[in-house]
């Protein structure tokens, strides 16, 4: 049944649409659950698309009428302000109906499982729900069970697909290009669903990927990413057009992963003399909410390379293209 | 529901013509096997042939059976399944497991005490033989907790619950995670003449863990389980078998190092057993690349890499693992539906276990036939310390008749068991049970259960 289903809503996707050009838009996936797999042409279609939108932000009267009618819903597990902000901003700038649910509210702290929930919104009738779960794999559980269209917040360790394209809609904007930059990302990066949606998202569009952070947030088997992977900083920073930072998450030093934030700062954190081993034009982001002084200095956050509140701009037209893409709407 | 001591016993069974193997003696020809209430009487080219001719003029007294193109083996046992009774009859109970057990050719299985209650006391040994005589479609020997509730803080009265029938004791799913605890269960068991099982599982390596940590695991972001967290488990319990001479079996052996300890072991003379599941022989963790957060493929041991499954199959060809087990764990579909990292571990085993073993291991010349069948039957018999496992004249008259040709679907839909969580769903196999003789009596005939 739940093969079925997904055949079914996948097959409503299958036939070509126009785009401004006059081509067929390269966009036929009911969901956006990670950017591994994704194709340059489609991760092109949504940074044209998302570049195009951002034009609203700038309006003084910011709002169109693209996606009235449609019902979308925002499912947060885990809390966030930032991401589940930019999609409500996103969805509002486009008329969209937006509910949200947040794990406070919902049935989920009743004992009511993802299934039942899954089902009860099918019910309701929504035609996209944005999710961020803590169980890696759970919009993928949900999407393969529900007509309505799912984007991924945010899961587990997995995947967090709109923050990698905002990172590399920022990039472009910034460089012009993804094809053939340096980019460096640096932190916890086992337990970093941005590292990886990153990664997959930036290594399609011909960028090299460098990847640091103290062995303990290594994986074991440093080729499973398939990118050179170091424990010094210095190393991945040395010539890098781009520089990511990872949130440190400070539960992990009861977990033995690091011993005090203290040491952290001094081998990973990003000073400038660090940064200076990067090129002298090289961008500095980061996911946020950062941690001022431990994996980035204030000094450094605030700093001329600093793109890090544009990341956040971004994120929302980024976050349009991806609710009119999948909805199979035209951005005009 | 009916147990197979109710089915009618017919005063002689005659199975004709087969190609008949008993590991025991080496014995793999064409023969008959005669049995005669309920034991195995003699077995040999034609040893039948005067029985045939009389079975028309005596009236049902007489049952025979045409095995000609079948394989005729000792009763298959399983000496690691989850029954589920008590307290999860949800899940499986005693009557629908040895369903499974006979549809799949196991005429004995050995039932892990973790249910709810864990069996750790005698009268819940006696509960779980009483259910098994009443209900059962095949042998059941109930294993006995190690420690209280599997708690692993005190010795479970292991003597008593041996009197009433234990065969072997675990703590298989919470395992004992003290050495000196293990120690003292060594020693303790040991006395009585039964065997440890431990499933090796160092949990500080592997709290949280869902797969195998590697490639894949990073890949979809789950918590991984690593090698080191079966291989440092089964290195301590080798250590403490050799200090105290006692008798230990491990359970579900899954990585290549693990086997390399024990191949040491065996070869320094420690009393060391271990098994190996059919799923961790034709699986490996790549398979969750595939079918990303598919629940049916969470176990644990985990699936390992390729490199490990090379490495177990040529142990059980070379001896180092004694038999293989299935860990059938049955689930509702409620323990299994839910994102990955929440999923019940486990998958059922009985009815495909031996049509993968035929199909993957003896079809492409891994092990011979009389290897495989040794390592389902003979094997098991010999490390629990029951009968069976032969076809030695006055051993007990259960047979497994197996078609070797046979090509079949695994539709999990037509299992017996309650659980339908297996990974090889619409897997085509060659090879199955078609006869399954318990005590002499036919529990299933023609590949349809008789009870």
């Amino acid at each position: 049944m739940m093969r079925t289903g997904l055949a079914m809503s996948w097959a409503r996707f299958l036939r070509p649409r126009g785009n401004r050009k006059g081509g067929p838009v390269m966009w036929h996936r009911k969901d956006l659950l990670g950017l591994e797999g994704l194709t340059r042409p489609e991760l092109e279609t949504i940074l044209d698309r998302a570049e195009r939108l951002k034009d609203i932000l700038a309006q003084p009267e910011k709002k169109r009428t693209t996606l009235r009618g449609r019902s979308v819903l925002t499912l947060f597990f885990e809390a966030s302000t930032r991401t589940r902000t930019s999609f409500e901003m996103a969805g509002k700038f486009l008329s969209a109906d937006l509910t949200s649910i947040s794990p406070s509210t919902s049935s989920a702290q009743k004992g009511e499982t993802l299934l039942d929930t899954a089902r009860n919104l099918e019910a309701m009738g929504f035609d996209l729900v944005v999710m961020r779960h803590q169980f890696s794999g759970a919009p993928q559980f949900l999407a393969e069970r529900l007509a309505a269209h799912v984007i991924n917040a945010g899961d587990g360790l997995h995947e967090h697909p709109t923050q990698g394209l905002l990172d590399m809609m920022t990039i472009r904007e910034k460089k012009g290009r993804l094809d053939g930059l340096q980019v460096a990302i640096i932190g916890d990066i086992v337990h970093s669903r941005v590292a990886r949606s990153d990664l997959w998202g930036l290594r399609a569009m011909g960028a090299q990927v460098r990847l640091a952070g103290p062995a303990t947030m290594l994986p074991d088997d440093l080729s499973a990413f398939g990118v050179d992977t170091f424990t010094r900083p210095e190393e991945a920073l040395e010539g890098a057009d781009v520089v990511m930072m990872l949130r440190v998450q400070l539960e992990r030093q009861q977990r033995g992963l690091f011993p005090t934030p203290h040491e952290y700062s001094r081998f990973w954190g990003l000073t400038p003399e660090r940064l200076r081993l990067a090129k002298p034009d090289a961008l500095v982001m980061h996911p946020g909410p950062m941690n001022r002084g431990l994996e980035i200095p204030t000094e450094v956050a605030d700093g001329d390379q600093s793109v890090i509140l544009e990341q956040v701009t971004n994120g929302v037209a980024v976050r349009m293209a991806c609710l009119t893409l999948l909805l199979g709407v035209d951005d005009k | 529901m009916k147990s197979w001591r109710e089915l009618p016993l017919p005063e002689v069974l005659v199975i004709r013509g087969g190609r008949v193997l008993d590991p025991a003696s080496g014995l793999d020809d064409v023969a008959d096997v005669v049995v005669e209430e309920g034991v195995i009487r003699r077995v040999g080219p034609d040893a039948g042939e005067g029985y045939a001719r009389r079975a028309g003029e005596e009236g049902g007294r007489i049952r025979v059976l045409d095995a000609r193109g079948l394989v005729v083996t000792p009763g298959l046992i399983d000496m690691h399944v989850h029954l589920r009774e008590p307290g999860q009859d949800y899940k499986e109970d005693i009557a629908s497991g040895t369903r499974a057990a006979a549809c799949g050719g196991f005429t004995a299985v050995a039932a892990m005490p973790n249910t709810q209650p864990v069996i750790d006391t005698l009268p819940l040994v006696e509960f779980v033989r009483t259910q098994a005589e009443r209900h059962g479609a095949a042998r059941v020997y109930p294993i006995g907790a190690v420690t209280k509730g599997s708690q692993g803080q005190e010795l479970a009265p292991i003597g008593e619950m041996a009197e009433g029938g234990a065969t072997a004791f675990s703590d298989d799913g919470h395992p004992v995670a003290t050495a000196e605890l293990m120690r003292l269960a060594l020693l303790y068991a040991g006395q009585f003449g039964r065997v440890v099982i431990d499933h090796c599982e160092e949990k500080s390596l592997t709290q949280g863990g869902s797969m195998h940590r590697g490639r894949v695991s990073t890949l979809l972001g789950l918590h991984g389980m690593p090698s080191t967290g079966e291989d440092i488990a089964v290195a301590r319990n080798l250590m403490l078998a050799e200090e105290t001479g006692n008798r230990l079996h491990i359970a579900h052996l899954s990585t290549g190092r693990s086997l390399e300890l024990v191949r040491q072991a065996k070869a320094r003379g420690v009393q060391v057993t271990c098994e190996v599941t059919p799923h961790h022989l034709v699986l490996t963790d790549e398979s969750l690349e595939q079918h990303r957060y598919d629940t049916n493929y969470k176990m644990s041991p985990p699936l390992r890499p390729a490199e490990d499954v090379e490495a177990l199959r040529r142990g059980l060809a070379d001896g180092t693992i004694d038999c293989i087990a299935t860990d059938h764990a049955p689930h509702h579909a409620d323990d299994k539906e839910v994102p990955f990292p929440e999923a019940a571990f486990g998958i059922v085993g009985l009815e495909t276990a031996l049509g993968l073993v035929l199909t993957h291991l003896v079809q492409p010349g891994v092990l011979s036939l009389s290897q495989a069948i040794a390592a389902l039957s003979l094997a098991p018999a010999r490390i629990l310390g029951v009968p069976g496992g032969t076809l030695a004249e006055g051993a007990p008259g259960d047979i497994t008749v197996i078609d070797p040709a046979a090509l079949w679907t695994v539709d999990p839909s037509q299992f017996a068991s309650r659980g339908r969580n297996t990974p090889f769903g619409g897997l085509r196999l060659t090879g199955r049970a078609v006869h399954t003789v318990v005590g002499g009596r036919l529990v299933m005939e023609n590949g349809e259960l008789n009870i």
